[in-house]
């Protein structure tokens, strides 16, 4: 097999793991209170965490680029209670045009 | 269903256009076939190009693996807050969890941690029928389309996710919880692998659990 083959493979089978693990071990349970705690300020503090990793990593480095300035606009767009395909365009809107201009 | 598939629609065109970038790059490095197979079974866009990029740059198999895993340990407790909203036998519920990603993972989650079950699944749908088609498009057309970040479509998903967290902020807690995840990402972005940050940052809700016990002490 190829390494491509065996990356695509051992790829597929640890996420596939990853993904069912918390579902299979927990059943339909409620989660004990604790947890639940902890799960309900998870959704806030991973999607703050993915917002900021997505506008400014690159190649797993700090950037400062054009995306800011989209994002900028986004919030905008949110404080204006737009739409979310609205808010979506205007960040891609203005990160294009700041880019075109850089 | 059709509430999540609605929800998700917006993210359609990124997702399409990412993936198309993906097998751009990919085809070559790891053939056509490998690399659409690659996005119907891990369906996990920033996972396949760390793994991509290792196996470009000449890396082994298992450092492409590792590198991609890395990035994917993030549903782990993902899977572990949305476990009450999958159903029926074990198998059943590891297949549900496979609907997990970024997108129906955020849409679906409610100010209390509670998970709907509709658009988590549903909220997958659009992601997949986006990443795969737009794999397939790249892998066997090129690039005809031209590069996504010309058109700033990757500033799409911070966009939708920063919509989403809106929603998410009514209560202090989570607030406070976002400002530390939001400053844990940022510092670690430059001094920890790809992946690291966003898991690290997920320890910002353990802020939840010590106020509480902070306040009943």
């Amino acid at each position: 097999m190829s390494a491509a083959w065996a990356t695509v493979a051992a790829l597929a089978v640890g996420t596939a793991a990853i993904k069912a693990a918390g579902p299979v071990a927990l059943g339909g349970r409620a989660l004990p209170a604790p947890l639940e705690r902890l799960v309900a300020l998870l959704a806030p503090s991973l999607i703050a965490a993915l917002v900021i990793v997505q506008t400014f990593s690159s190649d797993g480095k700090l950037v400062v680029d054009a995306r800011v300035a989209g994002l900028a606009a986004a919030t905008g767009a949110i404080a204006l209670r737009r739409s979310t395909i609205e808010i979506v365009l205007v960040a891609a809107a203005v990160t294009a045009a700041v880019r075109a201009l850089s | 269903m059709q509430r999540g598939i609605r929800a998700a629609l917006p993210l359609v065109p990124p997702t399409f256009a990412i993936g198309v970038s993906f097998g751009v790059l990919a085809a070559p490095v790891m053939g056509s076939v490998a690399a659409i197979v690659m996005s119907a079974i891990v369906f996990a866009g920033s996972a396949q190009f760390a793994a991509l990029s290792v196996l470009g740059a000449g890396g082994t198999a298992a450092a492409a693996v590792g590198a991609g895993l890395l990035l994917n340990a993030r549903f782990l407790p993902m899977g572990i807050a949305a476990a009450p909203a999958t159903r029926g036998g074990r198998l059943r519920r590891a297949a549900e969890g496979q609907t997990v990603v970024d997108a129906s993972w955020a849409l679906a989650a409610d100010e209390q941690g509670r998970f709907d079950r509709e658009i988590l699944i549903g909220g997958a749908v659009p992601q997949f029928a986006g990443w795969v088609g737009g794999t397939i498009v790249g892998a066997l057309a090129g690039s005809a389309i031209g590069n996504p970040e010309t058109l700033g479509l990757d500033a799409m998903f911070p966009a939708f996710y920063l919509s989403l967290l809106a929603g998410e902020l009514r209560s202090g807690d989570a607030r406070l919880a976002a400002a530390i995840a939001a400053a844990i990402a940022l510092v670690l972005i430059p001094f920890v692998p790809p992946g690291v940050p966003v898991l690290a940052a997920g320890l910002a809700a353990l802020t939840g659990v010590l106020r509480r016990r902070r306040v009943a002490a």
